[in-house]
């Protein structure tokens, strides 16, 4: 309807877009100066890292210092690193994220060479219930008998999930007499149990915070979180689970500062700081008052037979592709054949 | 979806006589040119690159995505609940319209203000809170965490205003005493209704429907909470789209967002093409 004016339309649009892109470019990638770090981490750390900081302050090494920080879903704060984020220290939830940061060559391949294998945080898979824990669950086991009502996070979506899933997995195929075929059909069981699974941790956290199911496969730390901020729930840790081992690097274009935030938080004060926000510390000799855990006296019971990634599932590169590759991965498979209600 | 949204707009305002001269001036047409330069970088050029990112696997890409029993069942899912809503939508929208031009009664204003607030409301905020009415801690008994119920009421809630704020407008220019007419004349009140009330408010009434049906595909934030997302039964196209981005797979995510502007772009088409129907009928 209008072939009279489109010379002048076009012109307006070929003058517009260089200006606007030029306009983009210039303002990523400026980076900051020595003395200020860039935190970019993963949600749950938002308030376990505020008093390490601030003790970091308080040290010769940090007392100049000054931080800006980030939080979101690990895998959404490793793209926005790869994206241009500017960061001096990334802290992930797993490794696959780590991963993905270091094929972008922001983090040099060596990030895991130090004395925890590059790992800050740890933590393990623990079931969360209702107060008084009343329909009595202690074991795996429990989560797949008829009726139990199961949140989980989407493995799709969740890096936290495949920590959820991996332990229930270790649990029918690394335990005594256990094997993948019995560990298919039990990750089948607890899945057709599951009555959601939200889009992240944070979200589960939320649903059955509100009330839905009856357990919460959840990270220690966060169940810790949840009783310390009041909420009145219980957690169970069995007595076979996987081990969580959150990462964290300093970039490759970061300032000498962050290396030295980093050995604090590796450190022995900093390690306190974090068993105090219900991480398990990965130092031994780690004395710390946990609130909100469920025995104060012994805030981080022993696990009889701990899982890890490494020794049972061959690594994260290996596991991430094997159990949760597009269309290949073992749980990718059993989730599309779940076909629950149709 | 934006683009949905949009092309309801331009097409109101454009609505085609082809071949009629163009009457715009030169200062007209500046203004043409700063629009058209907006929306494409705001518009045409991310959904270009949607689609050219979709692409990348050619048309075996859409196939897979397409045949993917999850994806579909998500896509079944997405397009019935948001064809269901916009049904309801029609009814009790057009009703919520009638009651707030027509009738007189106390807090009226009030009720007139709060139909935007579904708007207003970050949705996510909208499933926290309806999780807290609807949820298993309800005050009211009902629980529909975690089901399909619980998708059709989050999408409801979240495309009410659309059909209420089209027709509001176009009910308080429409003259009574052209009604009262009718009815001195022997018109019954449905016949009133039918022949005179109906097709005015028509076109306005189908372009709040496409608004309503478009929003309520690309609905992510009050599902997230509410619904559970669970694969196969209550999981959204918006969620599926994001487990893609979050496993890495881009491709897909751009595949089912392309897929999903096609059946935007149809249901706006087939809401024009009925409109058109009526109107002429009327």
């Amino acid at each position: 309807m209008t072939r009279r004016i489109r010379p002048l339309a076009l012109a307006a649009a070929a003058l517009a877009i260089p200006v606007a892109l030029t306009g983009c470019a210039a303002s990523s990638g400026a980076s900051g100066d020595d003395n200020q770090l860039s935190i970019v981490g993963f949600s749950v750390m938002k308030n376990a890292n505020e008093p390490v900081i601030s003790a970091f302050q308080k040290t010769d090494a940090g007392k100049d210092v000054s931080f800006t920080t980030s939080y979101g879903a690990s895998g959404d704060q490793a793209r926005a690193v790869i994206g241009g984020l500017h960061a001096d220290e990334v802290h992930l939830s797993l490794e696959p994220d780590m991963t993905k940061v270091v094929e972008a060559d922001l983090v040099d391949p060596g990030w895991k060479d130090n004395a925890t294998k590059g790992i800050l945080t740890d933590s393990v898979v623990v079931f969360l219930v209702r107060k008084g824990n009343p329909l009595g669950i202690k074991s795996w086991d429990d989560l797949v008998k008829p009726d139990v009502k199961v949140i989980t996070p989407s493995p799709e979506s969740s890096g936290s999930a495949k920590w959820n899933i991996l332990a229930a997995w270790a649990h029918a195929a690394h335990a005594p007499g256990g094997n993948d075929a019995k560990a298919k059909d039990f990750v089948t069981k607890l899945l057709h149990n599951t009555i959601a699974m939200p889009g992240s941790a944070a979200d589960a956290m939320a649903s059955f915070l509100a009330g839905n199911g009856d357990v919460l496969v959840a990270y220690e730390n966060d169940s810790i979180a949840a009783r310390a901020s009041g909420e009145d729930v219980d957690y169970v840790v069995p007595d076979d689970t996987l081990l969580i081992q959150n990462p964290a690097a300093v970039t490759t274009d970061a300032s000498p500062a962050a290396q030295d935030f980093l050995d604090f938080q590796l450190g022995k004060e900093g390690q306190t700081l974090y068993a105090e926000a219900g991480f398990r510390p990965v130092l031994d000799g780690v004395e710390a008052d946990v609130p909100g855990a469920e025995d104060p006296s012994d805030p981080f019971p022993t696990v009889k037979h701990l899982y890890t990634v490494d020794q049972d599932f061959g690594g994260w590169s290996k596991a991430d592709l094997e159990f949760f590759g597009d269309d290949t991965g073992i749980i990718t498979k059993i989730i599309s054949g779940l076909n629950i209600g149709s | 979806m934006t683009s949905a949204v949009l092309d309801q707009d331009t097409r109101a305002v454009g609505r085609g006589r082809p071949g009629v001269r163009s009457t715009l001036t030169p200062g007209a047409s500046l203004g043409l040119g700063i629009a058209m330069t907006w929306f494409s970088l705001l518009v045409l050029i991310p959904l270009a690159a949607i689609v050219a990112t979709a692409g990348q696997n050619g048309w075996q890409g859409y196939v897979d995505t397409l045949t993917n029993p999850q994806t579909w069942a998500a896509i079944k899912l997405t397009v019935g609940q948001s064809l269901l809503v916009t049904g309801v939508n029609v009814v009790m929208g057009t009703m919520i319209a009638w009651v707030l031009v027509r009738d007189r009664f106390w807090g009226k204003r009030l009720l007139d203000l709060m139909i935007d607030i579904p708007f207003a409301m970050p949705t996510i905020v909208a499933g926290l809170v309806l999780l807290g009415v609807y949820g298993p801690d309800s005050p009211l008994g009902i629980n529909v965490s975690n089901t399909r119920t619980s998708v059709t009421l989050a999408l409801a809630f979240v495309t009410l205003p659309f059909i209420v704020r089209t027709v509001q407008p176009v009910l308080a220019e429409l003259d009574a005493d052209v009604e009262e007419a009718a009815a001195s004349l022997g018109a019954g009140r449905l016949a009133v209704l039918r022949r005179i009330v109906l097709p005015s408010i028509i076109p306005a009434v189908t372009a709040g429907a496409a608004l309503s049906f478009a929003r309520a595909i690309s609905e992510y934030g009050s599902l997230v909470l509410l619904s559970g997302s669970l694969p196969f039964h209550t999981e959204a196209v918006s969620v599926r789209v994001f487990s893609f981005i979050e496993g890495g797979d881009r491709t897909s995510a751009a595949a089912l967002a392309t897929i999903m502007l096609g059946v935007a772009l149809a249901v706006i088409i087939a809401l024009d093409v009925i409109q058109r129907r009526v109107a002429r009928r009327g």
